[in-house]
C-alpha cells in the first residue's frame, strides 16, 4: 500500500506491505538504520522513537497507522551541529557502551523530559523502564538525563 | 517476528469502524492502540486477515462527566486518561491504574477501549474497573448495550463482543470513598504477576483481582467478609477463595494465592484509610 | 601533565548518538546488493528423529533456496568449537536426522526479503518422533539417554584435583551443601547478525557481530577449507558480546556455503526469541561445597564438585570448570583444595562463556560458602573473612588451585568497602528492624573476590602505530571492542607516550586486511594486552623516530630528545633544533609516514580483586527483595580513564545484581523452554536498580608497564554473591540459611515458610 510518512521533517512516500512496522520502514525502507530492533515483544525499547513528540515502540506500530503523522528518529534529534540536551548528556555522563539501546534511550528520554523537564532520578528511573541496557547498570545514562533536564533550564 | 499478511482498512470515525466489522465479520480485529494486538499478530498467535485501525478515530477520544459518572471515550490513551484533570479529580485511582500500565511508550499509544477489549486477565484498568463498578458501552449493527464489567470478560482473551460489536465508552460511576490498588511485579515494566484493586463506596467495598483466573475476578468471598462485618485481615485471608491461578515462570498458583491475600490486605487498608 | 588517569570523553559516542552505530544488520555496503535473507527453520522438540519435508517453501513467492542438511552432505563437519572437545560432539552444518535441542536448525531459507523468510519457515514440514529427553545434568551424567551416540557418553569432559578422600580430616567444623549456578542468557541488545559476499577474485568478505574477528576468520577459512587470505573478515559496531559473541556460529559459517551455492551475497539477523533459544547461554553448574575449619573461624580445607551443563553440543562450557578450578579458594588462604568436575551434555542450548566464564562461579561457590561458615559458627560474615584472607606480604604466590596470584590488597579492600558501607551501622538498623518486628527487613550481604583476566596462559597481543606525514597517527590493535571504548583509550595511551594530542590518535580494529593479528576482546584481556602493547608499540616507534631525527640532525641517538610538549624531537642543549613528528614521519616515507609493529608478551595473567557490600530490603510478607545500596571495590590496578573504567564496572555489577535477583533461563522436563523472550526472560530496567557507589583503589600489577588488570568481568563476579548473602541475610534471623538464584520473591517467601515449619 501506499503511505505518506513524515520523518525527521521530510516527507517520504513509500510503497510497502500493509503488515509493515514502523521499524522496518524506517530502517528497511528509509535507511534509517540508528533505530534498532532488540526484541520481538515489546519489552527492550532499542527501536523507541517519537510519534508527534511522543515516544512509541516502533516495533509495535504499523507504518500505516503512523501516515500523516510526524516521527523523529535519533537522526532527526539535532539541529544542525547543535545536539539535543539528551544527546549532550549521554556524552558528557558516558551513558553508553555498545551504543545499541542509545537511539531507543536517548528517544525515550526525550519524550520524559518533555513530560516531565525536572524529573527526579526516580522519576527518570521510571520513566525508562519501558528501556533495556545491557551494558550500563543504567547508572550513568540516568545521570546523563538529570544533567540533560539542568542543562535545559 | 512479522505479523501474517493482511488487508489494511483504516476507520476515522465509530460509524465507519462499524461499517468495516460489518463489512468483514469475524475476519477482522480492530487495532486501537496495537500494543496487545500486534505483539500477538507478531508473534502468529492472532492472524486476522483484515485489521481495521481505528487508532484515528478521534470521536472516541475524551474524558467528560455525564451525570453521576465519567464517560471515557473507548480510544483514550493511558498516558490521556493518565494526565486527565477530571479523571485525576474524581477518580484519582483510575489516573493512578492508567498511569502503571505497561510503559511510557505502550501507554503513549494503548488505549482504555483496547484493554478492556483485549480483556488479558493480568490487565491493569480492567481489574480496576471492575472494582469501580465500571460498565461499557457497546455499539452494534442492532444499536447500543451497556455490558457491567464484571460480566464483560467471558474467558481467557474473551468477551461478550460480537464480530461486528465495537467498544465506544466506558462508564464509571463517581462517588468513591476510598480505593487501593496494589500491583506486585518483579520487574516495573512487566504484567502483574496479581494485582488487587478495592473500592470502597456506600458502605459497600468491592475487590478485584488481576492474574488469579482466566478473567479478572471479584474476591467475592472477602466481599461477602466484609458485607458480614468481618474486619479487613479476616475478609483478605479469603481473597483466593474461588480462584484458580496460573503457575508460570513468574510465580506459582500457591504463591499466587498468598500474593492475593496478602495485596488484598494492603488494598483494603488503603481503602480504608 | 599525563593524560593517563584523566577523565576523557569517549571519542566513539558523537557516532553513537546522532547517527547511530552501524551493526550488521544496518550494514548498507554495495558488495550487499542484492543479499539473500535467510531465516533458519529451529527445531520445536528437545530431542526427536526428524523427517524434513520443505517443498511447499520452496514453492512460495519471494522464495530463493531452502536449504536441509542433505545439501551438505558433501562437505566435511564443521571444526569442533574448541580445542579438548570431541569432533563427535561437534555441531553439524544443519541436523540430518536427530533433533538435540528446542532451537536446533534443521533447515535455512533464503528469500528476497525478511518478510518472505517468515512466511516460508511456516510452510516448511517437520515430522517429529520423540526420543527421551534429559534437561537435567544429573540424569545426563548416568548415561541412560546418551545424545551422542558416537562419543558414547554424555561426558565431554571430567577431571580431578586434589584428594577429596579424607580432605576434612581433623576440621572442628564442616559445613556441607549443594548450591545451584544457575544458568542465564547472555542476551547482548544486539542479536547475532552477518552478512558475507564473494568477490570476483573468490575472495570471501565477511562482517559479523563478534568480539573476535581474527578468531572467526580464521574458523570460517578452516571450516571452508580456505587459506587464511581468502577471506577479509570485517567487524560492524557490536552491540555487546559478554562472551557469547567471542567465536561465531554454524549459522554465520553458513551463509557463506549458501551465498557460494545461490550466488549471492547472504545477510542474516535472529530474533531475540531465536537469540535466546540458540545463541547459547552462561553459568549453568550444579555445586557441591564443602568447608572445614576450627571453631573460632580459621578456614582449613575447602573442596568444589561441579557438574557443568554443556548443552547439546559443548562448546565453551565443557572447559568453564577449568576456570572455576583455578579460582576455587579465592582470596582465602587455605590450605587444603579438592576440586572434582564433569561436564555433560544435556538437551538444552549449548553453554558458552558469559561475562565472567568459570570464575563467577567459583566466587559465587566460596563465597556462599564462607557465608554458610559464618553461620555455622555464629561469626559475623565480615569478621569470618577478615581472618581468612590472603595477606599482601605473601604476593606473588601460587594457591593450591595453581593460579600464580600477581598481586592483591584484599584485606585492605574489604576495609574499604565495609567502612564506604557503613557496615557497623547497617548492622545496628539491620538489630533496631529485628527488634521492632519491622515487615521491612534489611539484609547486608559481603564478597570479596579474586578473578583472573587475560588468562589462562600469558597472553599476546599485537599493535601497529603509524604516524602520518601529517603528523597524526593511527593504532592499529587486535582486540575488537564493542563497548569498552579502545579507540579512547589506546588513543590516550599513544597520546602520552609519543606527545601528540589524543584527537589526533584514531584507532583501527576490526578489520583482519586492516589489521595483522589479534586475540579480540574478551575474558577482560584488552588493555593489559592491547593496550600495553601499543604502549610498546608507542615506544618503539619513539626509539625509531629519534634515530631517524639524529640522522636529520646529524647528531648522535643519545642526545636526541623526544619534546613532548611541542610533538618532536629536539638535540640536548638546542632546543631550536627541532623536527616535528609530522617531519620525522615525512622523512620516514612520504607516503605512508612512519610504521612500528610490534606484539606485547605478557609474562602471565593478572588477578582484579575486590570487596563488594550488597544492601537489600525483603518485604517479609510478600518475600520480595529489592537492592537499595551496593558499594564496590574494584581494583584492576591504575585506573587509565575513569569515565571507562566506572562504566564497566556499573554495568558489570548489574550484571551480577542481576543473576543473582531476577535471571534464569528455565526448561521444562520435556526441554521445552519456558524463557523465551525478554517479558518472560526478565533483566532489570533502570526502575529496578539503584545508584552504584564505586570505591577507588588501585594496586598495580608487575607483569605489564601499565600495570594494569582487566576491568571487564570483577563488578559481576564480586555483585552476584555478595547480594545472594544480602537476601540470605535479611531473613537469617527467621532461620534461612541458603536461597537459591536467582532470589525471586517466591523463593525469599517459601525459604521464610519452610525455616518456620
Amino acid at each position: 500500500m501506499k503511505l505518506s510518512l513524515t520523518v525527521n521533517g521530510t516527507q517520504h512516500d513509500i510503497d510497502v506491505e500493509p503488515r509493515t512496522l514502523l521499524v522496518h520502514a524506517l530502517r528497511d525502507t528509509l535507511d534509517l538504520t540508528a533505530t534498532n530492533i532488540g526484541c520481538d515483544t515489546t519489552s527492550c525499547g532499542a527501536c523507541t522513537v517519537l510519534v508527534d513528540g511522543e515516544s512509541v515502540k516502533s516495533c509495535t506500530v504499523l507504518a500505516a497507522s503512523v501516515a500523516g503523522q510526524s516521527v523523529t528518529t535519533m537522526e532527526g534529534l539535532a539541529q544542525g551541529d547543535t545536539w539535543h540536551a539528551v544527546q549532550q548528556g549521554f556524552r558528557d555522563c558516558h551513558g553508553l557502551q555498545c551504543g545499541f539501546c542509545t537511539p531507543g534511550m536517548v528517544m525515550a528520554a526525550v519524550s520524559l523530559l518533555a513530560e516531565n523537564p525536572k524529573p527526579t532520578a526516580d522519576d527518570v528511573r521510571h520513566g525508562l523502564e519501558g528501556n533495556l541496557c545491557r551494558c550500563t547498570g543504567y547508572h550513568n545514562i540516568v545521570a546523563a538525563v538529570l544533567s540533560a533536564a539542568e542543562a535545559s533550564k | 517476528m512479522i505479523p501474517a499478511p493482511f488487508d489494511y482498512v483504516r476507520a476515522d470515525d465509530a460509524a465507519a469502524a462499524l461499517a468495516a466489522l460489518g463489512e468483514h465479520g469475524d475476519e477482522a480485529k480492530l487495532l486501537a492502540g496495537g500494543q496487545s494486538l500486534l505483539p500477538l499478530m507478531k508473534l502468529r498467535l492472532a492472524m486476522p486477515s483484515v485489521v481495521v485501525d481505528v487508532s484515528h478515530a478521534t470521536d472516541l477520544r475524551y474524558v467528560r462527566t455525564d451525570g453521576d459518572a465519567l464517560a471515557i471515550g473507548a480510544l483514550t490513551r493511558h498516558c490521556d486518561v493518565a494526565a486527565d484533570k477530571t479523571v485525576r479529580q474524581e477518580l484519582p485511582m483510575l489516573a493512578h491504574v492508567a498511569e502503571l500500565v505497561g510503559d511510557p511508550q505502550v501507554r503513549h499509544r494503548g488505549t482504555i477501549g483496547g484493554s478492556v477489549a483485549h480483556s488479558d486477565p493480568s490487565a491493569d484498568l480492567p481489574t480496576a474497573l471492575v472494582a469501580l463498578g465500571a460498565s461499557y458501552v457497546v455499539q452494534g449493527p442492532s444499536g447500543e448495550r451497556v455490558v457491567p464489567a464484571d460480566e464483560f470478560a467471558t474467558g481467557f482473551l474473551e468477551t461478550v463482543l460480537e464480530p461486528d460489536e465495537l467498544l465506544t465508552e466506558v462508564r464509571v460511576p463517581l462517588g468513591v470513598a476510598g480505593w487501593g490498588y496494589e500491583k506486585f511485579t518483579r520487574r516495573a515494566i512487566d504484567w502483574a504477576t496479581v494485582a488487587v484493586a478495592a473500592v470502597r463506596r456506600d458502605g459497600e467495598t468491592r475487590i478485584a483481582l488481576a492474574n488469579m483466573g482466566p478473567t479478572v475476578l471479584r474476591a467475592a468471598a472477602a466481599e461477602r467478609a466484609l458485607a458480614t462485618g468481618a474486619g479487613t485481615a479476616d475478609a483478605a485471608g479469603s481473597a483466593d477463595e474461588e480462584t484458580e491461578p496460573g503457575n508460570d515462570v513468574t510465580a506459582s498458583s500457591d504463591y499466587r494465592r498468598h500474593l492475593a491475600r496478602v495485596l488484598t490486605g494492603r488494598a483494603l487498608a488503603a481503602a480504608s484509610a | 601533565m599525563s593524560i593517563l588517569g584523566t577523565r576523557v570523553l569517549r571519542v566513539e559516542d558523537p557516532k553513537f548518538l546522532t547517527t547511530g552505530g552501524v551493526y550488521a544488520d544496518d550494514l548498507r555496503d554495495p558488495r550487499l546488493a542484492g543479499a539473500g535473507h535467510v531465516t533458519y527453520v529451529r527445531s520445536v522438540m528437545a530431542h526427536a528423529r526428524i523427517t524434513v519435508d520443505a517443498q511447499a517453501a520452496r514453492e512460495l513467492p519471494g522464495v530463493i533456496a531452502v536449504f536441509t542438511a542433505d545439501d551438505f552432505a558433501d562437505l566435511d563437519p564443521p571444526p569442533p568449537p574448541m580445542p579438548f572437545i570431541a569432533p563427535a560432539l561437534a555441531r553439524p552444518w544443519l541436523t540430518k536426522d536427530v533433533v538435540r535441542y528446542v532451537g536446533e536448525p534443521i533447515a535455512a531459507i533464503v528469500t528476497e526479503d525478511r518478510y518472505a523468510g517468515e512466511d516460508a519457515a511456516e510452510m516448511v514440514s517437520i515430522d517429529y518422533e520423540p526420543l527421551p529427553v534429559v534437561v537435567d545434568p544429573r540424569a545426563a551424567a548416568t548415561d541412560e539417554v546418551v545424545l551422542h551416540p558416537a562419543h558414547g557418553s554424555n561426558t565431554a569432559l571430567a577431571f580431578e584435583t586434589g584428594q577429596l578422600e579424607g580432605l576434612f580430616d581433623g576440621c572442628e567444623v564442616v559445613v556441607r551443601r549443594e548450591i545451584t549456578n544457575q544458568r542465564v542468557a547472555p542476551v547482548p541488545l544486539e542479536v547475532r547478525s552477518a552478512a558475507c559476499a564473494w568477490g570476483d577474485d573468490d575472495r570471501l568478505t565477511f562482517w559479523a557481530s563478534t568480539q573476535s574477528p581474527h578468531g572467526a576468520r580464521d574458523f570460517i577459512a578452516g571450516a571452508l577449507k580456505l587459506d587464511k587470505d581468502k577471506v577479509h573478515f570485517i567487524t560492524p559496531d557490536v552491540g555487546g558480546g559478554f562472551g557469547a559473541k567471542f567465536s561465531v556460529s554454524v549459522e554465520d559459517l553458513l551463509l557463506a556455503v549458501m551465498a557460494q551455492r545461490v550466488g549471492r551475497p547472504m545477510r542474516w539477523v535472529e530474533t531475540r526469541t531465536e537469540n535466546l533459544l540458540g545463541m547459547g547461554h552462561g553459568r549453568a553448574q550444579l555445586q557441591t561445597v564443602t568447608i572445614g575449619g576450627s571453631r573460632d573461624g580459621k578456614i582449613e580445607a575447602y573442596s568444589l564438585e561441579v557438574l557443568q551443563d554443556t548443552g547439546a553440543y559443548p562448546h565453551f562450557g565443557a572447559v568453564l570448570p577449568f576456570m572455576t578450578q583455578m579460582m576455587a579458594t579465592g582470596v582465602y588462604d587455605i590450605p587444603k583444595l579438592a576440586v572434582r568436575t564433569r561436564s555433560v551434555a544435556t538437551n538444552t542450548a549449548p553453554v558458552l562463556a558469559y561475562r565472567g566464564a568459570g570464575r563467577p562461579e567459583a566466587t559465587a561457590a566460596i563465597e556462599r560458602a564462607m557465608d554458610l561458615f559464618a553461620a555455622e559458627i555464629d561469626l559475623d560474615p565480615a569478621e569470618l573473612r577478615q581472618r581468612n584472607l590472603l595477606p599482601p606480604e605473601r604476593f606473588p604466590l601460587t594457591t593450591p588451585a595453581g593460579a600464580n596470584y600477581d598481586s592483591g590488597e584484599y584485606a585492605k579492600a574489604l576495609q574499604a568497602v565495609l567502612s564506604a558501607a557503613g557496615y557497623d551501622d547497617l548492622r545496628a538498623e539491620q538489630r533496631r528492624r529485628r527488634e521492632s518486628g519491622d515487615r521491612k527487613a534489611l539484609g547486608i550481604g559481603v564478597s570479596v573476590y579474586v578473578e583472573i583476566t587475560a588468562g589462562p596462559e600469558a597472553g599476546e597481543e599485537f599493535a601497529r602505530v603509524n604516524v602520518k606525514p601529517d603528523g597524526s597517527v593511527v593504532v592499529y590493535t587486535g582486540t575488537s571492542p564493542h563497548g569498552q571504548g579502545h579507540s579512547t583509550s589506546f588513543a590516550m595511551i599513544a597520546a602520552e607516550e609519543l606527545g601528540v594530542p589524543v584527537e589526533r590518535v584514531t584507532v583501527v580494529h576490526g578489520d583482519t586486511d586492516l589489521v595483522a593479528r589479534g586475540g579480540g576482546t574478551g575474558g577482560s584481556r584488552s588493555l593489559q594486552l592491547g593496550g600495553s602493547a601499543v604502549h610498546k608499540g608507542s615506544l618503539e616507534t619513539v626509539e625509531k623516530a629519534r634515530d631517524l631525527a639524529a640522522d636529520m640532525f646529524e647528531a648522535a641517538a643519545g642526545d636526541v630528545v623526544l619534546d613532548k610538549a611541542r610533538g618532536g624531537f629536539s638535540v640536548t642543549g638546542s632546543p631550536d633544533e627541532f623536527r616535528s613528528w609530522a617531519e620525522v614521519a615525512a622523512d620516514a616515507d612520504a607516503e605512508h609516514g612512519l610504521i612500528v609493529d610490534t606484539d606485547f608478551q605478557a609474562e602471565g595473567a593478572t588477578f582484579p580483586f575486590g570487596a563488594h557490600v550488597a544492601v537489600v530490603e525483603v518485604d517479609l510478607d510478600t518475600g520480595q527483595p529489592r537492592l537499595i545500596r551496593h558499594v564496590t571495590v574494584d581494583d584492576a590496578g591504575p585506573v587509565l580513564n575513569p569515565v571507562i573504567v566506572e562504566g564497566q564496572r556499573h554495568g558489570g555489577i548489574a550484571q551480577g545484581v542481576s543473576q543473582a535477583l531476577f535471571e534464569e533461563v528455565l526448561y521444562d522436563a520435556d526441554g521445552n523452554p519456558q524463557t523465551t523472550n525478554l517479558a518472560d526472560y526478565a533483566f532489570p530496567s533502570a526502575a529496578e536498580l539503584p545508584d552504584f557507589d564505586l570505591v577507588e583503589m588501585a594496586t598495580p600489577s608487575p607483569l605489564n608497564p601499565l600495570g594494569v588488570k582487566g576491568i571487564g568481568e570483577a563488578g559481576t563476579i564480586g555483585a552476584t554473591p555478595a547480594v545472594q548473602n544480602a537476601v540470605v541475610d535479611a531473613v537469617a534471623h527467621l532461620g534461612v540459611q541458603h536461597i537459591e538464584m536467582p532470589t525471586t520473591s517466591e523463593r525469599v517467601w517459601r525459604a521464610i515458610r519452610e525455616a518456620s515449619s
